[in-house]
């Protein structure tokens, strides 16, 4: 299979020199070194590893870059801008939704795309839409707190 | 075999099993001139513990040496810069329990410094002082008196510093706010106008006056995590994300099951491919690549062929181990002597994974006949004791750097991945990385064991339990201990005649877990077959007055005794101790009655370990050990045949998310006047009999193997 030239990361095109099979996962973590993005299972089994693809939520393990040109990719790096965090990262932080911090990147890629769907998500809400996230430290409750906190900070901004 | 009595000191600690053929004696002989080399110059404070302490307080076993001339030990310094800027080092590791921020607070509070004053260098073996590992809740009682007493004697030498430089009395200065005062003139200095061109040095041992708790600004209170900034912005570098130039990516070979023995192997085809080199060294077979994707492929290419005899699968797992031992197998109760109610019953657990969401990890480089390894563990010492004696190398040419780990849960103590790492770098010539899959996470690394535990016991009418025998067969001794007042209660905990049939090691709590599975199950069936309410009975046989005041707590806040339970909807208490904290828990839990499926409500628990460093840390760990609890409380076990793992995957293990979280309540006892005890494990002990007694509660059923209800309940 033909390599891939570049990529379109957080809003800039990246050039890359990939085998089009590997794994976009693969390629931000060992070639953009966009780190950020973790793997955790590798069957999209524990979403540690999601990023949005034109906007959209996706498992960066499961899907391969030779689809990907072209396609607008947002990584956890992409969030915070100017040295400010956003409003998910610094719930987070502030509730201490996060343990070893390891699911966090992925957890808040997750959240994110809910809170572009659903702007003011009930608990219950939040627990469907982040029920394929796994936090092995166990931090869902504050989590969910986090996301509430973010969403009506958000909400009062506009 | 191995037997622990009721009258161990709740001090003494099950040896880790991962610590007993680790540690080779380390003495940092650092000397005046080496520190300031190193860091130059400022000031430098270095706590030291006599060598018999330190083995206690680094968590490490056997007999100090005796006499009065006992070699002293580093265990941890502190540096003020000339320009002032703090920093700490200690060998603890952090893995997600949030150590590095109370020790940045206590390092604060004695300092009299915002906590974003001060940096910790932390699990770095060439820059931190030797330390057994971050493992049995130990870190909060060494490391917190320690980073105490030297920020305490910091404070101290920069008034006498000031003193000095500012002929004044030393009793006119005062420390405040990151600057030290002169009271008469109201003037103020920096630090670093202090520690400018000093070389000051001074070891302290103990007698330095500390803050108390009930004093404490910055301690005890609820500071966020210190550097969470670069973890939800995924700033902040896990092993697993470390780079280094011209690195190549890893692979391993695995056998095709446990113990199996390399037979045959063929490399031609993996070789072919380009830029891959093949690592073959006895049964080691590994591959090494530009990418991970190609390293992948080339490890598929190798032709292996692994040959073992037959092993153990899950379905004869209990039998084996057991065998030999005295078999109770009567659940029904029975009339005993004296007209006492006699119960007897066999509990059985599982094996579970930790399955810390970062699997084993590292990078390997070899320059100059030296070795670095980044990787994640909670025994940066131990890892380096293994490669040094794996590559044979000595001590100086070995360095180990763990950075904040993505979570351990006790079972990150060993060095494989850095050792496997390790090995293919040598060959490539070249950097490599290598991380576990999550298959080989879930089958290479070792699992909580699985366990039998006999418990018999004789109960009175009037409500006291006047007999307990309690045998624990493999999963170990820790927190095995009767709490409850039973004169002449035996407690033993047994080795596996025939060993055990997969690999098994520390997780959090270790056999405390299991053992208070089994002992507040029974003690609960004891209560029921004397119609007595389940918390009246614990405290009428329970003296302690910590564990006492933990049960009412939870007791209190939950409102036990408020609803009663019915075949919908079931209510649990249960207590207990650990590591010197003590907990009690009280679950509420819904059935399914058509479905079978059991849902924890609703958890109230109470914890108590003495003076809280954190309230808000601790609460997080409190609510996490819950939820992880849940998982080896009704669903988690690993199941295996013939030596392969066969559900290695979190598609086919299923651990607790979301949907599985009951709503928490903590009820933090802060007790001021006593010292901090850590508070990582013993949290996760009470959860499962919790839920074990509101399943009993509500259907009338008692569950005695864990998991309870892997695939709900069953009619």
């Amino acid at each position: 299979m033909p390599d891939i030239k570049e990529l379109q990361v957080n809003g800039r095109v990246m050039p890359v020199e990939a085998d089009a099979d590997r794994t976009l996962l693969n390629v931000l973590r060992d070639d953009l070194d966009l780190t950020g993005t973790k793997y955790g299972c590798g069957e999209g089994e524990c979403g540690a590893c999601t990023v949005h693809i034109d906007g959209v939520a996706a498992r960066s393990c499961q899907r391969k870059v030779g689809n990907l040109a072209g396609k607008k990719i947002t990584t956890i790096e992409g969030l915070s801008s100017g040295g400010k965090l956003h409003a998910l990262q610094q719930a987070f932080w502030d509730v201490g939704a996060l343990q070893c911090g390891y699911c966090t990147p992925g957890m808040i890629m997750s959240a994110l795309s809910l809170l572009k769907k659903n702007p003011s998500p009930s608990e219950a809400e939040i627990v469907r839409a982040m029920d394929g996230n796994i936090c092995r430290c166990g931090t869902y409750g504050r989590i969910v707190s986090a996301i509430s906190a973010a969403a009506k900070q958000i909400r009062e901004a506009k | 075999m191995k037997t622990q009595n009721e009258f161990v000191s709740d001090y003494v600690i099950e040896p880790e099993r991962y610590e007993l053929h680790a540690a080779p004696i380390y003495n940092f002989n650092f000397t005046r001139r080496r520190f300031f080399k190193l860091m130059g110059g400022g000031v430098i404070i270095v706590a030291v513990v006599s060598h018999a302490l330190a083995q206690q307080e680094s968590g490490r076993r056997g007999g100090g040496r005796g006499g009065g001339n006992r070699p002293r030990e580093i265990s941890a310094w502190l540096h003020i810069g000339e320009d002032g800027t703090i920093t700490v080092f200690t060998g603890k590791a952090e893995v997600g329990q949030n150590i590095r921020t109370t020790l940045t607070q206590v390092v604060a509070e004695e300092l009299r410094v915002p906590v974003s004053a001060i940096r910790l260098v932390m699990a770095d073996t060439e820059r931190v002082p030797y330390d057994a590992g971050t493992f049995g809740s130990q870190s909060t009682p060494q490391m917190v008196p320690q980073l105490r007493r030297v920020a305490a004697a910091a404070r101290e030498s920069l008034i006498e510093l000031a003193a000095e430089q500012q002929k004044v009395e030393r009793d006119v200065l005062v420390i405040a706010g990151a600057k030290i005062k002169n009271s008469k003139t109201s003037e103020s200095f920096g630090f670093g106008q202090i520690t400018k061109g000093q070389k000051f040095m001074k070891t302290v041992v103990d007698s330095v006056t500390l803050t108390p708790a009930t004093k404490w600004t910055v301690a005890g209170t609820p500071v966020p995590k210190v550097d969470g900034a670069d973890f939800v912005s995924g700033k902040h570098q896990y092993a697993s994300d470390v780079k280094l130039p011209g690195m190549l990516h890893g692979k391993i070979v695995r056998p095709s099951s446990y113990r199996a023995k390399l037979a045959s192997l063929d490399t031609k085809a993996a070789e072919a491919l380009p830029g891959v080199t093949v690592v073959h060294d006895g049964d080691f077979v590994g591959v090494v690549a530009p990418d991970s994707l190609q390293a992948e492929r080339a490890a598929k290419a190798v032709q292996a062929q692994w040959s073992s005899g037959s092993q153990a699968s899950d379905a004869q797992l209990f039998d084996q181990l057991k065998r030999g031992a005295r078999v109770t197998k009567d659940t029904k109760p029975e009339l005993g002597e004296n007209g006492d109610q006699k119960l007897s019953a066999t509990y059985t657990i599982a094996y579970i994974a930790h399955a810390p969401l970062e699997p084993r990890a590292a990078v390997a480089e070899w320059k100059d006949g030296k070795l670095t390894a980044w990787t994640g563990t909670q025994r940066p010492f131990g890892v380096k004791a293994e490669l040094m004696q794996a590559f044979g190398l000595t001590d100086d040419k070995v360095r180990v750097i763990v950075p904040d780990t993505g979570a351990g849960y006790g079972g990150k103590h060993n060095g494989e991945a850095a050792i496997e790492a390790a090995r293919l770098a040598k060959t490539a010539g070249k950097p490599v990385k290598l991380v576990w899959t999550r298959e080989e996470e879930f089958t290479w690394a070792y699992f909580r064991p699985a366990g039998v535990i006999d418990v018999s016991a004789t109960v009175t009418r009037e409500g006291k339990i006047t007999s307990w025998e309690f045998h624990n067969y493999n999963s170990g001794g820790s927190g095995i201990r009767m709490l409850y007042n039973v004169p002449g209660a035996r407690t033993e905990s047994h080795n596996a005649a025939g060993g055990s049939p997969l690999r098994q090691g520390s997780y959090r709590a270790l056999a405390a877990t299991a053992n208070h599975f089994a002992r507040e199950s029974h003690v609960d069936d004891l209560a029921r077959l004397i119609k007595m309410d389940p918390l009246e009975f614990r405290l009428k046989n329970l003296t302690d007055k910590r564990l006492r005041a933990v049960l009412e707590a939870a007791a209190e806040k939950f409102q036990w005794g408020r609803a009663k339970s019915d075949e919908q909807r079931g209510f649990g208490i249960a207590v207990g101790t650990e590591k010197n904290s003590c907990v009690a828990t009280c679950a509420e839990v819904s059935i399914d009655r058509k479905s079978g499926k059991v849902t924890v409500v609703r958890v109230t628990q109470a914890f108590e370990c003495g003076a809280v460093l954190n309230p808000d840390g601790l609460k997080n760990q409190n609510e996490g050990a819950i939820v992880q609890g849940v998982g080896g409380a009704l669903f988690e076990a690993i199941r295996f045949a013939d030596g392969k793992i066969t559900n290695p995957r979190f598609s086919d293990y299923r651990v607790p998310r979301f949907s599985d979280t009951p709503k928490i309540e903590v009820v933090l006892l802060d007790l001021k006047e006593s010292t901090s005890i850590g508070a990582g494990e013993t949290p996760i002990v009470g959860i499962a009999p919790a839920i074990g007694n509101a399943i009993c509660a509500a259907t009338g059923r008692r569950l005695r193997s864990m998991p309870m209800a892997p695939d709900g309940l069953k009619a």
